[in-house]
């Protein structure tokens, strides 16, 4: 019998993503964790479209479209060697984005 | 969602999680759990999954221990796997006043009935292929130490809680905490309002924010602590290492891949998840002196969470002064996932007055106004 394929990294069938909605996991923060989609080598690059479309079609409305799971760095697999010697220059990611405790 | 409950914790990471399940299997269960965000939003989704037993104090051996012991029938307990494998935990140390610091907890844990022993730098390479014995003093190293996979321990806490009878509610975040007369009253959130008299504040990185609603101040403050993990290896790591001069920890998922992160002594305490380049530089500096053949592994993913830090490294736990019903649970720094279970099952005890505990004395607020408190040096991270 065939199966379709949602996320090739990790094997995450469509299947898969029906099991977890049915288990009550309907955002694609969750959705993504519990089936594992998007957290291979590829980082979501060919699967999170899929997985959203998915989840909208259940859910409806925009929200899971406006709002993906959050992309990290990095844009793709970098070996260790290539960053060993950065330590010093390295710089800081996007400023915080909430409440700063230290500024209360 | 429930207009009234016997409790409302507020927080649906391991620490409430452990709570409400040890209550519900007492037969307690009249108990809202609130999370802001889903299921593994804090950072009970976001930490390396390790688990301990290596401590400097006793009360934390003690409850690392009880821990362990309780993580490894969980998959069994939830029916559903959470990866918990004991590689051990190997400790390194780069000098002699490390050195010296590891034996002594190495004879407390003795002590205790915890099985770590003192290793060289050679026997140390035995146990992990690779590792490069320049500049190490010596390692503490404890076989029955761990690792597990977070995301399915939530799961499968909240699946059980659940079906016991807890209501758990997601996307769900407390704007108000009601006192009239010194008493907890009610709980507000974004989705209604719930009347209770006890509140169990297991908030984690957000635990101030949610003590000043109810009108109390902690001395908590979170920290981001970065984490990242690499492609997937064939199985070759088997404990954790920790690598003391500067914080650095790394274990071998269960799926392959080096999943690890290191202390920042110039972070500041923000409310900031956001990733830096200054992190990935830093460990994989690190990660490739302690294990040179990690300079060819691809980094996959860097991400953050936060850690609930208090000025003495120890958790707060226990009521309030002046705040009827206002239970803190809360504090946990790195730890707070490796000791949840003994810290639910304890807390549901005395909750429940079945069983007193001198630790919510010990670990109370009002330690800060008052007495003194043994502070935990094995901190990593």
């Amino acid at each position: 019998m065939g199966k379709t394929i949602v996320c090739r990294c990790e094997d995450v069938s469509l299947e898969d993503l029906e099991e977890a909605f049915e288990a009550g996991y309907h955002d694609i923060e969750s959705l993504k964790r519990y089936t594992g989609f998007g957290t291979g080598f590829c980082q979501g690059k060919s699967c999170t479209a899929h997985a959203a479309r998915f989840l909208s079609a259940l859910v409806g409305g925009d929200d899971v479209v406006a709002d993906p799971p959050r992309t990290r760095p990095l844009l793709h697999p970098t070996p260790a060697a290539r960053f060993m010697n950065l330590s010093e220059e390295g710089q800081e990611g996007e400023p915080a984005d909430e409440e700063d405790r230290e500024d209360e | 969602m429930k207009d009234r409950a016997d409790l409302v914790i507020v927080g649906g990471g391991v620490i409430g999680l452990s709570l409400a399940y040890n209550l519900a299997r007492l037969g307690f269960t009249d108990v809202v759990v609130l999370e802001q965000g889903y299921l593994c939003f804090g950072a009970s989704g976001r930490n390396g999954g390790g688990v301990r037993q290596q401590w400097s104090t006793e009360e934390h051996i003690k409850l690392g221990r009880q821990s362990i012991d309780i993580f490894r029938q969980l998959s069994r307990d939830l029916g559903i796997n959470i990866w918990f494998r004991q590689g051990g935990y190997l400790f390194i140390a780069r000098d002699k006043q490390t050195t010296n610091e590891l034996e002594k907890n190495v004879e407390l844990q003795n002590k205790m009935g915890v099985p770590t022993r003192m290793t060289g730098a050679t026997e140390a390479a035995r146990i992990v292929p690779g590792l490069s014995t320049r500049d190490i003093e010596a390692c503490s190293y404890n076989p029955d130490d761990g690792t597990l996979f977070p995301w399915p321990v939530i799961w499968g806490l909240a699946r059980a809680v659940s079906q016991l009878g807890v209501e758990v509610n997601t996307f769900t975040r407390v704007t108000d905490i009601d006192v009239k007369d010194g008493k907890i009253v009610k709980v507000v959130t974004d989705k209604g309002s719930i009347a209770t008299s006890r509140v169990v504040n297991a908030a984690g990185g957000w635990s101030w924010q949610i003590a000043r609603l109810a009108g109390c101040d902690l001395p908590n403050k979170p920290y981001r602590h970065e984490i990242l993990v690499s492609e997937p290896l064939k199985p070759f790591l088997d404990p954790m290492i920790c690598d003391l001069s500067d914080g650095t920890y790394f274990s071998q998922t269960m799926r392959g891949e080096i999943c690890g992160g290191l202390s920042d002594p110039d972070e500041p305490s923000s409310m900031s998840t956001a990733s830096s380049l200054r992190f990935l530089g830093r460990m994989s500096a690190s990660m490739t002196r302690i294990l040179p053949r990690l300079a060819a592994v691809k980094i996959m993913r860097q991400w953050a969470g936060y850690y609930d830090e208090t000025p003495d490294g120890m958790p707060i736990m226990g009521r309030v002064e002046g705040i009827e019903g206002f239970i803190q649970l809360n504090g946990f720094g790195g730890h707070g996932f490796m000791l949840s279970p003994a810290i639910g099952k304890i807390t549901a005890d005395w909750l429940l007055r079945r069983e007193d505990h001198e630790i919510f004395e010990k670990y109370n607020l009002e330690r800060f106004s008052k007495g003194k408190v043994k502070k935990e040096t094995l901190v990593i991270g």
